[in-house]
């Protein structure tokens, strides 16, 4: 009797997680239903937005977002390939746990505060050297790339500990140098497992609000230039969900935010179904 | 240049750039720590703790509204993310083991767990503030706990697996139902795991502030009603932090360093906790 209860409920709470995610997906999709009448194809590919007008495009939000996060791949990934490899071949034991208790620590850090910290003291820099007002794109993009750096390193680290120390040591006996090692035998043994790491990273990148909203400067134009404001997906909610007055506003907000979790759940499947699951595979 | 001496070079140029983004990546992680550490202490007094909200330029201002409700707002989530996260872990690991449904649950909450959060504060919006009519602290706390639940569900269903199956065996042989076994056999040997599995959790949603933006909302008063909006410290950081106020921003810098020590603490907490349970 009790057995069957404790099942139960346990099963009740597993299967609610499934309830959960399909949950949000329809109600998103319901909430979303008259932006997407009213517009049609036109809300992703126009980019007025003006709520007094009651006509809402998202393509400078949705541009917006794809380029602050390809900015901080560009400047995040390099780095982070360099790190793992500065961690799993070259550091001593010692360098090793120093680094991967700092690691803990950013990991500890909450967003908001990486965003404060961009605003405060990297917006300023970034105002001197290039002039203009120092938010946007640009600043957005290092402040991800900072964010998302500890993570990514990380999982790159782990995927390229995986290569099995005797393929290394082969190597090696036949006079490779370390970095004959590393591009020849490392990396294409955990290509997989990288690339996965590297795709997962982008994935909550998409999806970082707090760090950018402080930096972006939520103006609903396409820039000029990556040093003019802008605005992204997560930053125009951030902003503006509390603010929304009309039926059709509220309803495109809830596009965004659909818009937003497809295109982080694509990538991050991507990630977990197509790369990691192969590298586990190998 | 012979052709290894031109390898030799090559291998020295890559690791000197190897070594050099280690080196970048580090000094802007100390810049980040130190200027919140620097910023933090020289704004924290006893005052962030006696007094609430004030309007800019008061003397008599502190945090002790944003305290508290960041203390409720995750105590709520722990206690609704908490329970349904191990249970649930428990059926993946004792029950659905290796069959089609519970791998497509684990393959689902996985991707969960790096969906953004901000998705989840509009679909509470969109269940409890909209149908409610106002902000409250439960649809902070719920929307927090849907963030904690595949956290603690993944580290459940991880550490139980990590007992041995001669255990549950012997148990049963023994006569004991199923959940008599789960409950003083599995959860007995996994008990740390699982602690640290739940502080993580804690540590990982004491940090968000998107989710919160629009459903426990702000509040610059001191408040325990949880029908009504309740400030948290994540909020207030970011309330502060962009007003053109300098002694708000002060109080920010205050809140930010106490959130990421309590952040820290838990954290460490948990590594010492598995790393105690492992030596035994």
């Amino acid at each position: 009797m009790i057995d069957k209860i404790f099942f139960n409920l346990t099963r009740f709470s597993a299967l609610l997680i499934l309830v959960i995610v399909a949950w949000i997906f329809v109600v998103l999709f319901n909430h979303s239903l008259e932006a997407m009448r009213t517009f049609g194809l036109d809300f992703i590919t126009q980019d007025e937005w003006a709520p007094n007008l009651d006509k809402f495009g998202a393509y400078a939000a949705i541009l917006g977002s794809v380029i602050s996060t390809t900015l901080a791949m560009l400047l995040a990934v390099p780095i982070a390939i360099g790190v793992a490899i500065f961690l799993s071949e070259i550091a001593h034991d010692k360098v090793k746990s120093f680094f991967g208790i700092s690691v803990e620590l950013l990991a500890a850090i909450p967003s908001v505060i990486y965003g404060m910290w961009g605003l405060f003291y990297f917006v300023p820099i970034l105002r001197d050297i290039f002039g203009g007002m120092g938010i946007g794109l640009l600043a957005a993009g290092i402040v991800l790339a900072i964010m998302i750096l500890p993570f990514m390193a990380a999982v790159t680290r782990d995927a390229m500990n995986t290569t099995p120390d005797i393929l290394k040591e082969s190597a090696y006996a036949l006079g490779g140098t370390q970095w004959d090692v590393i591009k020849d035998v490392i990396i294409p043994y955990a290509k997989a497992g990288i690339i996965g790491s590297l795709i997962l990273a982008l994935g909550r990148a998409i999806g970082e609000t707090m760090a950018v909203t402080f930096v972006m400067g939520n103006v609903h134009h396409v820039p000029g230039s990556i040093l003019d404001p802008t605005t992204s997906i997560p930053v125009t909610l951030a902003n503006e969900f509390t603010e929304a007055d009309s039926s059709l506003y509220f309803s495109s907000l809830f596009g965004l935010a659909l818009t937003l979790l497809v295109m982080s759940f694509v990538v991050i499947a991507i990630a977990k179904f197509y790369f990691l699951r192969k590298a586990r595979r190998a | 240049m012979t052709a290894v001496q031109k390898r030799i070079f090559i291998n020295k140029l890559a690791l000197i750039f190897s070594t050099l983004s280690a080196i970048i990546a580090l000094a802007f992680l100390f810049w980040i720590l130190g200027v919140l550490v620097m910023k933090g202490m020289s704004a924290l007094n006893w005052n962030i703790f006696i007094y609430e909200g004030a309007p800019p330029g008061y003397m008599e201002s502190g945090l002790k509204h944003a305290l508290v409700g960041q203390l409720i707002l995750v105590g709520l989530a722990t206690g609704i993310g908490v329970p349904l996260g191990i249970l649930a872990g428990t059926y993946l690991s004792e029950y659905g083991k290796n069959s089609r449904l519970a791998h497509t649950i684990r393959d689902i909450s996985d991707i969960m767990m790096s969906a953004p959060s901000i998705v989840i504060g509009a679909f509470v919006y969109a269940v409890i503030v909209m149908p409610m009519g106002h902000f409250s602290a439960w649809a902070g706390a719920i929307a927090l706990a849907i963030i904690m639940i595949p956290i603690i569900l993944r580290t459940t269903d991880d550490m139980l697996q990590l007992v041995p199956g001669t255990l549950r065996e012997a148990a049963f042989a023994l006569g004991a139902p199923k959940y008599k076994v789960i409950k003083d056999v599995v959860y007995r040997g996994a008990k740390a795991g699982i602690l640290t599995g739940v502080l993580l959790g804690i540590a990982r949603v004491g940090g968000e502030t998107a989710p919160l933006l629009f459903t426990s909302f702000n509040d610059n008063f001191f408040t325990t009603d949880l029908n009504a909006a309740m400030p948290s410290l994540t909020v207030t950081i970011f309330n502060y932090a962009i007003s053109p106020y300098e002694d708000w921003q002060q109080l920010g810098w205050a809140a930010a360093f106490i959130l990421s020590m309590f952040i820290l603490g838990l954290n460490i907490l948990g590594r010492v906790i598995l790393f105690a349970g492992k030596r035994k």
